[in-house]
């Protein structure tokens, strides 16, 4: 951002007034605790005892001895385990497949002037502006035999026409003397691709790749919609049926393990799928941020 | 792209018509000449191309069966009758239809006084914070939310304010009794506008701080040596100098207002019943596919989605007639 600022004041900029100085510091801590605070008692309660959170009755705020009761259980059981497992595999999986496609899509369409160059941008774009609509999508990926499969989960939603149109927008910044002279010296279009152009949008990449990951971790309703098998319900479902909805563990009728199948699951173990859930969007984030400002505005003022 | 704005930009760059546009020996050659030297681009472009074909051409023409009595069981697609308009008819007449319509729009205005000033706000506050390292970490903690599913916002929003929620348990704590937003469906447009304050407005803010960073910093210098104070100057630079941006988003919310965020409202209906939380799209899910009329159910996805369509066109024309860049024109 404006770089100015970063050393403190401007010369001409006169100092707030304490009130305002001390107002405004006020709000903004506010809001940092507002993301903040709930996070804490989440993970706080899924770090407490059971008796713990009977004596607070609720979510703790106060730490009052840390145990791992709570994960032991769910990982003891095949439910969320599994859970977790078929999540990892959809995104990982997922986020290759819209990335290598969504990258050479955009590499495709980055110069203007090629061959079917306009028909195949207007197929693109036409997605911002027309949702086919959940019914004909659920009868197409019926009648193509993907219901209860992974891939009814991944290739649905593998094209985001946005991602596509930022990486393109990137692309087409790249100088174009770069890839001439790559062309001249004798490279193919993947070689340039792969050795000048994605060695230049690493920034942008990153950040798209960021957003396809964190859509296939966080999707839910279109395994709801696709996915019978609760075995094979990625932890979004999971955690919607049992900690949204209050349900009892879905593999109920199964029986697998002793535990919680017939009573609703308790607080502790409702906030460690929570905490489950939050924690790979905790741990990729700090590497990805720093990209944020360069990747996603400068694709969205100037895609 | 409104087709009509992204057309007149492609034909901008049409092969061999501009200078800057084409590649190296693209002028005028031939077409045999023209796929010798591109097809590695158009293998490149297949497997997109495969993947938009199946699910997003094929389920648009689809949507023939709006207009069909379907059947999936006996003909599908092509051995259902044809019903003309009897779908759209009866959709029109479905009280559920015309409170999903009422509640969708209902939502939209509220969260357009609501919801869309926020991230201005915060990002002229984060843009005023003088220390970098200060603001970089404010930064990362209000994006934050942005990554986190609607199933994870309800869960937290749940465990906040809900029956057995902290707020409801500090309540009784002092003697109060509890309070369950989760379930009030007096309160539920306010429940969903703080979801949505709480997850997407600090990733809204990041706009228009790209935009507060390209304010060109000599008028501030300028203003303060004419006597303008803090205040001022927010007014007569900062305000201006984001119109743009302001514009722009305020139109493409106008050209999405049926959009108000189908899976937050598909896993609320359930706590406070369908009166206040049925919205266009989780009508489509509950009145085709809960139920099995496929027709009735595409009828209405159908409706939604040209509506759409012509409320981005026109949002487009909007944009242009106020002289702003338009919402697609992109090449």
């Amino acid at each position: 951002m404006s770089t100015t600022k970063v050393s403190g004041l401007a010369p001409w900029e006169e100092p707030g007034s304490l009130a305002g100085r001390i107002g405004k510091g006020g709000v903004l801590a506010l809001i940092v605790l507002a993301v903040l605070l709930p996070l804490y008692t989440i993970v706080l309660t899924s770090l407490s005892s059971a008796g713990t959170v009977n004596r607070v009755g609720g979510l703790v705020l106060v730490p009052d001895g840390i145990t791992f009761d709570a994960y032991r259980q769910i990982f003891s059981d095949s439910v969320v385990s599994r859970a977790v497992l078929v999540s990892t595999g959809v995104t990982v999986v997922g986020t290759a497949v819209s990335l290598g496609v969504s990258v050479l899509g955009a590499y495709a369409l980055s110069r203007p002037g090629t061959l079917f160059h306009r028909p195949i941008l207007f197929c693109v774009l036409l997605m911002f502006v027309f949702f086919p609509g959940l019914i004909p999508t659920y009868l197409m990926v019926a009648s193509l035999g993907l219901k209860d499969t992974y891939w009814s989960l991944i290739l649905p939603s593998a094209v985001s026409a946005f991602n596509v149109v930022v990486l393109r927008a990137f692309f087409m910044n790249i100088p174009r003397e770069l890839l001439d002279s790559a062309r001249i010296d004798g490279a193919g279009e993947f070689r340039i691709l792969w050795r000048i152009v994605l060695p230049l949008s690493k920034a942008v990449t990153a950040v798209i790749g960021l957003l396809y990951a964190v859509g296939y971790w966080n999707a839910w309703f279109n395994a709801m919609l696709y996915i019978d098998d609760t075995r094979m319900w990625p932890l979004a479902l999971v955690l919607r049926s049992y900690v949204v909805d209050s349900n009892p563990l879905p593999t109920a009728t199964v029986g697998v393990n002793g535990f919680g199948h017939v009573a609703p699951p308790t607080l502790a173990i409702k906030m460690a799928i929570v905490a489950i859930a939050v924690l790979p969007a905790l741990v990729i984030y700090p590497f990805v941020q720093r990209h944020f400002t360069k990747g996603v505005i400068i694709g969205a003022i100037k895609g | 792209m409104s087709a009509d704005a992204d057309t007149k930009s492609v034909t901008e760059v049409r092969p061999g018509a501009t200078p800057a546009g084409p590649p190296v020996g693209a002028r005028q050659d031939s077409f045999a000449a023209r796929l010798r030297r591109d097809w590695p681009l158009l293998v490149m472009a297949m497997p997109m191309l495969v993947l938009v074909t199946a699910f997003w051409w094929v389920p648009a023409l689809g949507n023939v069966i709006a207009f069909q009595d379907y059947n999936p069981f006996s003909g599908g697609i092509l051995g259902s009758p044809i019903i003309g308009f009897t779908n759209f008819a009866q959709l029109f007449g479905d009280p559920q239809f015309i409170r999903a319509v009422v509640n969708t729009l209902g939502i939209t205005a509220f969260q357009l006084v609501f919801y869309f000033p926020v991230p201005i706000a915060l990002a002229l506050l984060l843009n005023s914070v003088v220390s970098g390292r200060l603001r970089a970490f404010i930064q990362g903690v209000v994006y934050l939310p942005y990554f986190f599913s609607w199933v994870l916002v309800v869960a937290i929003f749940q465990q906040m304010f809900g029956g057995a929620g902290l707020i409801a348990q500090i309540l009784r704590d002092h003697g109060h009794s509890g309070i369950d937003w989760m379930t009030n469906s007096d309160t539920f447009i306010l429940l969903v506008t703080a979801e949505t304050v709480w997850k997407d407005a600090g990733w809204g803010a990041i706009v228009f701080l790209a935009a507060l960073s390209t304010i060109d910093q000599n008028l501030y210098e300028a203003a303060a040596v004419d006597g303008a104070r803090r205040w001022r100057r927010m007014w007569h630079i900062t305000l201006p100098g984001l119109r743009p941006v302001i514009v722009l988003l305020l139109i493409l919310r106008l050209g999405d207002a049926l959009n108000v965020g189908f899976e937050q409202f598909m896993l609320q209906r359930g706590a406070v019943g369908s009166k206040v939380s049925e919205v266009f799209d989780t009508f489509v899910y509950w009145s085709g596919l809960r139920t099995g009329d496929f027709g009735y159910g595409a009828a209405a996805g159908l409706f939604k989605g040209l509506v759409g369509l012509a409320l981005i066109l026109v949002a487009n024309r909007v944009a242009h007639a106020l002289g702003e860049r338009g919402v697609y024109s992109r090449s």
